[in-house]
């Protein structure tokens, strides 16, 4: 009895060096939130239209209406945001997809100002000047990117969608998203 | 040139270290006493070389060598001297370098002042501690270089953190990294013990000093730790229960608990296979926040710049070292002869007790710290585990530590008489009570727990002088009681110094938690805050320059029932090198509490010269550190007891050695 | 971003929190507030509520919460609009369910079962030794009486 008891410290110790070095693995961020809203359907706010530039607006029911689209959190004061911006219009034009920018604590002039000078890809703009909209979506930074499908969301991704590293699980998603 | 000096030195140490890791234990295995006493040359070469090593690094930080990378990253040449000698310490691979040696400093140690250890005993300890060494300075050497060279040489450095330029946080590490790798030597000696398959009360009494020095060290760096965020971050917090600071506290509590068991083995010769078993959890506690800290496991608002892969070279550090440790418990533990026994209510039962709900509280801590990374890995699922689980876990098992630590020193070993031990602590226990009514009474509605912390902490102090009363017989005998003061042992002055220590700190810890009161204002120059009966007036802001940043100053006039009591001169410094700005709290310190002010430019919009000012009163936080320092004294006024001075007992001797 | 926002964290830490605009005029509602956000974990940063966190989106979380509180919700209410968004991860006390239960109940259970492997260890000590003599017993309060001087 006394043997198996003293072998208790150990077992318990080998059970927590597993679950260690499991924490260690390379494709583990441990920073990364999984996002709440994966599966659920898109929030309902609606966002005024960026006033100023050529925009739809940001209405969820018309998000909605798409098979697949994208809603991309930016604001013109985020630097990746900038990096992010050219592979981000060329993918969505490759693709066809509807994508639909979140502006996010933001100046209206500032957002103008930097859409006219990198281009205007998205089909529609919310202007989200409280951030509560970027509350409503459940984001913790600039930029994000959700993957929805008929108005669900399936995916999001943290960070500038540039670099092999970061845009390849962001392409398997859409993949994805595109059997559904 | 003296850079690949220091460098070269570690691979030496290396070299010498391997040496050490074999040849005194196998000199134990074959009686040979040569071979067991190289041991206390190696031992002696290995922390004169990592010495050479460590003072070739400062070199290179005080005279701001920015062709090492370590430097060119930490260090910049217009920082004040004593924080270039404190980056020493301040980089993973530095403070990596102070690790090993400490390591090798402790083991030196053992082997200069444990000049009547047995040889088979002192040799395997010193071969275990080798071990150790052999696996840091490798980890150092292959991960971790501090003297590797830049390719080119820059003009300048990047500064170290301006958080971290504090004479606070420049101590911190090093008590801390005392505390914390002096449980080595402890572990080093109950692997030996395991080795040889016996342990007596000799052997707890070599190792009590060490467990003790270590102690006292930690304390002193926990608390030191402390006290920078408290006055540093700007808010007035002293404990956040984030994963850096719970692996620190882990080691601290186990380490308690393994202080009091080593006097049952020593004194009953009992317990054995449990303090054995302490040591080796101490030890691989302090690992494991080695580990945390470097692996990036968990995130917390303190690290070291973290790397993977360093993190599975720790882990296989870890799991060799802790592992191998444990293995040979298992197998050795079950034949260690059980010791005396002893009634259900004596001072054996009180420190099992202790040991009891310090060790549950400990793994309390561990789980609400790895629990999340448990989850994760099991479903995925992401969770926080904050401050408020550990007050809802953490301090119930406390309360009854408190309780019983009043009355613990009062029973007698084998067998004590329970009625007159209450007999003795009646008035502390109806001034207690007493207490917690008045709070209760005057403090209606107020925090509930305020009232439990402070009756408790009453209560710890006054039964702590009634044992000490009781040991000098000062009621039955006030003359002679101070003839028996100058008799006590030391340790006994040193229990009586940190358990009042602790009720101190309590004081403080449940005064300024559930008490504090707090003010957060728009201010221009002239504007009138109250606060706790203060009045606080701010008088406006001026640019005052430092060495390596410019400090915008407020003023703050304190009045107190109309008078004049203090200018208070909260500042916000910019570091330009780092492009950083931190925040120098301004604080009156007096015995019934802290003002604390810190100033700071307001996130919204408002009007040109527009501070935002934060006041806190924060009562009896001061009862916190000067807890802490009891602590700490108590803890070397106890370790100069002639009783445990390092090396003084042998083993035929001590046996007839009466218990206390 | 997420890198440039940890800076702003790391930056955060040194400065302050709750905001003089951000202040609830009813006291009540403010002490509530705080207690909530106390208990938020800010998203962005590594380990902090956002109480004392001031990157922006700790500061329109303070903000909601009042805004809430100010329109009637309990603070279940405000928690659950919170998990909703951001998971439970998002609270520093994680909630009692299923995936926690042993984080709740492990110390107790620790505590019961160390209490109960000690009183197993030391059975045979529990059996009370045999009476002494009258003279044994006066040595032992000799003894005694030495221990305590």
């Amino acid at each position: 009895m006394k043997r198996i008891w003293a072998f208790l410290p150990l077992l318990m110790i080998v059970v927590l060096g597993g679950f260690l070095g499991w924490g260690l693995n390379p494709n583990r961020d441990p920073s990364e939130i999984p996002s709440a809203l994966v599966g659920k359907p898109l929030p309902e706010m609606v966002l005024p239209a960026l006033a100023g530039i050529d925009n739809a607006g940001f209405v969820p029911a018309d998000i909605a209406m798409h098979d697949l689209a994208l809603v991309n959190v930016f604001a013109s004061w985020c630097v990746p945001c900038r990096a992010e911006h050219g592979p981000l219009s060329e993918l969505a034009a490759r693709e066809g997809l509807a994508l639909y920018g979140l502006n996010y604590r933001d100046q209206q002039a500032d957002a103008v100002d930097w859409l006219n000078e990198l281009g205007n890809p998205y089909l529609g703009i919310g202007h989200d000047e409280a951030g509560r909209a970027g509350i409503e979506w459940g984001i913790s930074g600039v930029p994000e990117t959700f993957i929805l499908v008929r108005g669900t969301i399936v995916h999001r991704h943290v960070g500038p969608l540039v670099g092999e590293a970061a845009t390849r699980p962001f392409l398997d998603a859409l993949q994805k998203a595109r059997m559904r | 040139m003296i850079a690949e000096t220091g460098h070269f030195a570690l691979a030496l140490a290396l070299m010498v270290a391997l040496v050490q890791s074999a040849l005194p234990i196998l000199g134990a295995a074959r009686r040979d006493v040569v071979w067991m006493r190289s041991a206390e040359v190696t031992s002696l070469a290995q922390a004169g070389l990592i010495a050479i090593a460590f003072g070739a690094l400062m070199h290179a930080f005080v005279t701001s060598d920015f062709s090492i990378i370590n430097v060119f990253e930490n260090s910049h040449s217009a920082k004040p001297m004593i924080y270039k000698v404190s980056a020493t310490w301040g980089s993973h691979e530095g403070s990596l370098l102070l690790w090993v040696l400490i390591l090798s400093l402790f083991g030196a140690g053992v082997s200069w002042a444990g000049g009547n250890l047995p040889d088979g005993l002192k040799a395997r300890t010193l071969s275990v501690q080798a071990w150790i060494t052999v696996g840091f300075l490798s980890f150092m050497l292959f991960t971790s270089n501090p003297f590797e060279r830049m390719s080119f040489i820059p003009a300048n450095g990047n500064d170290l953190n301006p958080l971290l330029q504090d004479i606070g946080l420049a101590l911190h590490p090093p008590l801390l990294y005392v505390g914390y790798v002096g449980f080595s030597i402890v572990f080093s000696f109950a692997v030996a013990a395991l080795i040889e398959g016996h342990v007596d009360p000799a052997w707890a009494r070599w190792v009590r000093p060490w467990t003790l020095a270590a102690w006292v060290s930690l304390t002193g760096g926990i608390a030191l730790g402390s006290w920078w965020a408290y006055y540093e971050l700007g808010w007035g917090g002293w404990w956040f229960w984030d994963p850096v600071e719970n692996v620190s506290f882990m080691p601290w509590l186990l380490g308690t608990a393994l202080l009091h068991s080593a006097i049952v083995t020593e004194k009953r010769d009992t317990f054995k296979s449990w303090t054995i078993l302490l040591a080796i959890l101490t030890f691989s506690l302090s690992l494991f926040g080695t580990f945390i800290v470097r692996s990036g496991l968990l995130t917390s608002v303190h690290a070291f710049a973290v790397d993977p892969e360093r993190g599975i070279y720790i882990l296989g550090l870890l799991g060799a070292s802790i592992g191998g440790a444990l293995t040979l418990f298992a197998w050795r533990a079950p034949q260690l002869e059980p010791g005396g026994i002893f009634a259900p209510v004596s001072r054996e039962t009180g420190l099992m007790l202790n040991n009891l709900l310090l060790a549950t509280a400990t793994a309390t801590v561990l789980l609400g710290t790895v629990y999340p990374l448990i989850l994760e890995a099991l479903t995925g699922e992401k969770i926080s585990v904050g401050p408020p689980y550990f007050a809802m876990t953490f301090t119930p098992l406390m309360v009854p530590l408190i309780l019983a630590m009043g009355i613990g020193p009062h029973l007698s070993w084998k067998r004590a008489d329970l009625r007159g031990v209450l007999q003795r602590v009646k008035w502390s226990i109806a001034i207690s009570v007493l207490v917690v009514a008045i709070i209760l009474w005057r403090d209606f509605g107020g925090p509930v727990m305020a009232a439990i912390g402070i009756g408790i902490a009453i209560w710890l102090l006054l039964a702590t002088l009634a044992d000490f009363a009781a040991r000098i017989r000062f009621w039955d005998d006030v003359r002679g009681s101070f003839a028996r003061v100058r008799r006590l042992p030391r340790a006994t002055f040193g229990m009586v110094l940190a358990h009042t220590g602790l009720a101190v700190a309590i004081l403080g810890f449940t005064g300024s938690s559930l008490w504090k009161t707090e003010t957060v204002v728009f201010v221009q120059p002239g504007d009138q805050i109250e606060i706790a009966g203060f009045d606080v007036t701010f008088d406006g802001v001026t640019e005052v320059p430092g060495p390596n940043y410019i400090a915008r100053q407020g003023a703050l006039t304190v009045d107190l029932n109309g008078r004049n009591v203090e200018v208070l001169r909260p500042e916000r410094r910019y570091y330009p090198v780092a492009d950083t700005l931190t925040t120098e709290s301004a604080i009156r310190h007096t015995l019934h509490g802290d003002l604390y002010a810190s100033l700071v430019e307001p996130q919204g919009e408002v009007d040109e010269g527009t501070w935002t000012l934060r006041i806190l009163y924060e009562p009896l936080i001061n009862c916190i550190w000067i807890g802490s320092v009891m602590l700490v004294f108590g803890g070397i006024v106890s370790l100069t007891d002639r009783r445990l001075r390092i090396g003084a007992p042998k083993r035929k001797v001590q046996l007839s050695v009466p218990a206390e | 971003m997420i890198r440039a926002l940890m800076i702003i964290c790391a930056l955060a830490s040194a400065a302050f929190a709750v905001e003089p605009d951000e202040i609830l005029v009813d006291p009540v509602l403010e002490q509530r507030a705080r207690d909530i956000s106390a208990n938020v974990r800010c998203v962005v940063c590594q380990n902090e509520p956002i109480d004392s966190s001031n990157s922006a989106i700790a500061r329109d979380l303070r903000i909601l919460i009042r805004e809430r509180l100010v329109a009637g919700d309990t603070d279940n209410e405000v928690y659950t609009f919170l998990v909703d968004r951001y998971g439970s991860y998002i609270l520093f006390r994680p909630p009692l369910n299923a995936a926690t239960l042993p984080l709740w109940i492990g110390p107790f259970l620790i505590l019961f079962f160390a209490i109960f492997g000690a009183c197993f260890a030391f059975r045979n000590t529990e059996r009370s030794p045999k009476k002494l003599s009258s003279e044994e017993e006066a040595n032992l309060q000799r003894l005694r009486d030495e221990d305590n001087a």
